[in-house]
């Protein structure tokens, strides 16, 4: 009878959760259609949100290309087929390690901090202040953010994906003595522009989940400071595996099992 | 005196109750906000004072019974139309809840910039009159955390008033600070009242503070509104809950 109960609680929870990330993305998205947004305030949560996370992407991308190069090249020269690289770096970056690792980092740094500050603002009442005041939160406060990551996140991931195939050049002409000019045009080879096109689609809603599950946590934040780190926590754990998740499902869906 | 009799009644509480869940934070409040007059609402800590400013202000809605403003339910109503009727209504936070990525200047400008078509050099006008208005004039580029906190509250206040409300609320603007500056606080009260002709209404603890300002005085204990006559008859009630809150005597009805 506890466990019927307990899973009952459960499913509630679930419903009451989905429901209301659903109603602020849907209350998010009609300000944007109405046009009601903050413009100055967007362009600083651009700068904020996306421009300081340049350095730490770039690193990340550029370590990644470099692996894959290295343990692709020692395959790749054992059985004779140096001149694939190029595209097995670029094809595993743009398609998916781009998108995907660029999003896991922004939800790491991004979200985090995002349902920290709004997290906090809920416990000092400032929340509250803005509605007395008669002004909507997530026009307020969830728009700027969500707009500055639907524009950050495919750019960062643009960088990543050039930072990554350059590391794994570098790593395959040092390595494996593969010239630049054979790994550029194993690139042209292995991949077109469409799927630079798919994997920013995925880059973009990868920057709703990351803006919308930090914002809908850190405005549901109850009890204080340890309310704030439980909902900073839950807002990471959470975006990241809806990326994983939604990867998988974009993967799918354009690409076809191509 | 349950309700306003013969006066204009700005807002109403009527056979209000809240609870939630299990735990009952009000039963059944009937209670008039007069305009144009200081209302003062008393009670134990946790007995419900600041909830009846939310419901005022519709941050809570009751679960049992009518919140109206200006003879306008704002229990049934969308939450855009409650937006337009919080532009009536300012909240003074207890502790100024100020937003504190912006400065002093923005923070009380935020709400004109909001509802007002005002220019920039129209709304920098009102924001200094209202920070002059509260002695805060040099504070307009200050960060809210290089404030003191009768500093905050002041802030706070002119915030509420910059758009001249037609009721002000004020939760605990008192609490927490030195004699000197919770003088200064309840005649900046009562100057705000008289500049605005508008209504006011306080939550204290500080018996002086609001004797010295409340026209009415509204007395809640266990959630319910068991006194609210003027301020010279509540300072004379025989209720012996009123009595021994007034004396601050540790014994008599109530528990502690």
């Amino acid at each position: 009878m506890r466990a019927l109960d307990r899973f009952g609680r459960a499913t509630i929870d679930f419903f009451e959760y989905a429901g209301g990330l659903a109603l602020l993305s849907a209350e998010s998205l009609g300000f944007m259609l109405q046009l009601r947004i903050r413009i100055a305030e967007t362009i600083s949560q651009a700068a904020l949100l996306g421009v300081q996370s340049l350095l730490i992407v770039c690193l990340t991308s550029l370590f990644t290309g470099m692996v894959i190069s290295l343990e692709s090249a020692q395959q790749a020269v054992a059985y004779g087929v140096s001149n694939l690289v190029g595209g097995a770096v670029a094809y595993a970056s743009v398609r998916e390690l781009g998108p995907m690792l660029t999003g896991v980092v922004v939800a790491g740094r991004v979200g985090a901090a995002i349902a920290a500050e709004l997290g906090s603002m809920v416990v000092t009442e400032q929340i509250e202040a803005l509605r007395s005041m008669g002004v909507e939160p997530p026009r307020f406060l969830v728009v700027p953010r969500l707009l500055a990551l639907l524009l950050m996140l495919p750019l960062l991931t643009i960088f990543a994906d050039v930072v990554s195939i350059a590391g794994g050049a570098w790593i395959a002409q040092t390595y494996a003595h593969i010239p630049y000019d054979s790994f550029v045009s194993s690139i042209r080879e292995s991949i077109d522009f469409s799927d630079v096109v798919k994997g920013l689609v995925k880059s973009v809603v990868f920057a709703a989940i990351i803006a919308l599950v930090g914002a809908y946590q850190g405005l549901s934040t109850r009890g204080g400071a340890a309310g704030v780190g439980r909902s900073t926590t839950f807002a990471v754990v959470l975006a990241i595996i809806l990326i994983f998740a939604s990867n998988f499902l974009l993967s799918f869906l354009l690409f076809g099992g191509r | 005196m349950r309700n306003g009799a013969g006066a204009n009644v700005i807002a109403r509480l009527e056979n209000t109750a809240l609870a939630f869940g299990s735990r009952i934070i009000l039963r059944n409040c009937t209670l008039d906000i007069v305009e144009g007059a200081i209302t003062c609402i008393i009670g134990l800590s946790g007995a419900g004072k600041s909830t009846i400013l939310r419901l005022i202000d519709g941050l809570l809605l009751p679960s049992e019974g009518h919140v109206f403003v200006r003879d306008q339910d704002i229990c049934h109503v969308s939450e855009e139309q409650r937006n337009v009727i919080r532009q009536k209504i300012s909240l003074s936070f207890q502790f100024s809840a100020l937003l504190d990525s912006l400065s002093v200047g923005d923070n009380v400008a935020l709400p004109l910039r909001e509802h007002t078509r005002l220019t920039h050099a129209e709304i920098h006008r009102t924001v200094m009159d209202a920070l002059d208005s509260v002695g805060l004039a040099n504070a307009y580029d200050a960060l809210p955390g290089e404030l003191s906190g009768g500093m905050l509250k002041r802030a706070g206040f002119a915030r509420a008033i910059v758009t001249r409300p037609e009721l002000v609320l004020y939760d605990e603007p008192t609490t927490g600070l030195d004699p000197i500056v919770t003088n200064l606080i309840t005649d900046t009260i009562l100057r705000l009242r008289d500049k605005l002709a508008g209504t006011a209404v306080v939550i204290s603890h500080d018996l002086d503070s609001i004797f010295a300002m409340a026209d009415y005085v509204a007395m809640l204990f266990e959630g319910a509104i068991i006194a609210y006559d003027t301020a010279a008859a509540i300072r004379s009630s025989t209720n012996p809950i009123v009595q021994q809150f007034l004396a601050g005597a540790e014994t008599g009805p109530i528990p502690i």
